[in-house]
């Protein structure tokens, strides 16, 4: 599961928090992590973000309250968790026993030209989530942590939060569908059944 | 003047945030995202009193986009309630209504126009309505307190019904401008 570097590979990493999914409901950042989750193979039950940057974590939580029997993992960049920072002090007020997010941590901005994130000068996101008031955290930097790993992100237990720190290369593209409305309702009626079109 | 006076639209006797609150309920609503503002303070009471509404107190508004869009996800029905200030905060996030077609309606309190005192309320109040409809969203004005019930059921049902962001801004007419005690 490590990279030549060393570090995590972000798909073997994706590989693993969503094998044997059951009833768990993905929402993935934009950029690489939309392409990590597509890769692993797309699902009705994926969110993939194309846009709407710093919002994927409060995305998860809307999601988590309106489903709470279901488990909701948010998959997401250091980018883009940074963008929407302030969201783990909401999350953590609200704290809903089924959300979980994972920070795919590369320490870079790997969709427009690998300029260095804050993460890169020291920023750790594990950190800012516990002084934010979410107490259950995690920080994986080897492939021996990630079965613990994505045992928590299925527990339901949380609000549970984070950050892997995966090996920077920008991997093949593999494309989730582009149109968003298609990516909404199909999420809905794996949801609600045919009724969703009908609300 | 005390501090509560100052805080508080003085029009209390106004019935139209209890209105709003049995609009929330007829319509299904379950999360109430929100920044809190004076003009909102007698609505959000309702709401926080009421254990079948979620009210999630955000740290900037735009966090209130991307919670309406995983409530509808998840089938429940979602509400932000934010000051005109807010609305700057969410323009990128409003592209999500658009991209998914996902009902995101907004009930706004305006500042910076009908009396205003804050010199630094005005540039975004002026600039509410532009920035709203300029991302897509549907805008309606209630600058009477009769108004505000039909103008924000209006936009309950062009949002859900219609799968589009929409607005109603209740004007600083109905609220009473904030005065500083300098009235």
């Amino acid at each position: 599961m490590r990279a030549a570097s060393g570090k995590l590979d972000r798909r073997e990493l994706v590989r693993a928090l969503l094998a044997d999914r059951g009833d768990l409901l993905v929402v993935a950042g934009l950029g690489a992590p939309a392409w990590d989750i597509t890769a692993v193979g797309d699902h009705p039950c994926n969110f993939p973000l194309w846009g709407g940057m710093g919002g994927a974590a409060m995305i998860g939580l809307g999601l988590a309250l309106a489903q709470p029997r279901r488990p909701v993992l948010v998959i997401t960049g250091d980018g883009e968790m940074l963008m929407g920072v302030g969201s783990l002090a909401t999350i953590a007020q609200q704290a809903p026993a089924n959300l979980a997010i994972v920070v795919q941590d590369n320490e870079h901005y790997g969709e427009t030209g690998m300029q260095q994130t804050a993460t890169a000068h020291g920023t750790d996101l594990a950190t800012m989530a516990e002084g934010a008031g979410i107490r259950a955290t995690m920080r994986v930097t080897a492939p021996e942590h990630v079965p613990s790993l994505v045992a928590a992100t299925r527990a339901m237990a949380g609000p549970f939060f984070a950050v892997a720190k995966v090996d920077p290369a920008n991997l093949p593209l593999v494309l989730p569908p582009r149109e968003g409305a298609i990516l909404q309702a199909r999420m809905r009626e794996a949801l609600l059944g045919p009724a969703a079109h009908l609300a | 003047m005390d501090r509560q006076a100052v805080e508080t639209a003085p029009d209390a006797a106004a019935d139209w945030p209890d209105r709003i609150y049995a609009l929330l309920k007829r319509h299904s609503i379950r999360q109430v995202a929100l920044v809190p503002d004076a003009g909102h303070a007698r609505l959000i009471r309702r709401c926080l009193a009421d254990n079948d509404l979620r009210v999630v107190t955000l740290t900037t508004e735009e966090e209130g986009i991307a919670l309406m869009q995983g409530a509808w996800l998840g089938g429940q029905r979602g509400v932000l309630l934010m000051q005109s200030s807010g609305v700057g905060n969410c323009i990128n996030m409003l592209s999500l209504a658009t991209i998914h077609r996902c009902p995101m309606p907004m009930i706004v309190t305006m500042r910076g126009d009908f009396g205003e005192f804050n010199p630094a309320q005005v540039p975004m109040g002026q600039a509410t309505q532009a920035v709203l409809e300029a991302m897509g969203t549907l805008v309606h004005r209630a600058d009477r307190a009769e108004d505000v019930e039909p103008t924000v059921e209006a936009t309950l049902k062009l949002a859900f019904h219609t799968y589009r962001p929409a607005a109603t801004l209740i004007g600083q007419r109905v609220l009473g401008a904030k005065t500083f005690g300098k009235d």
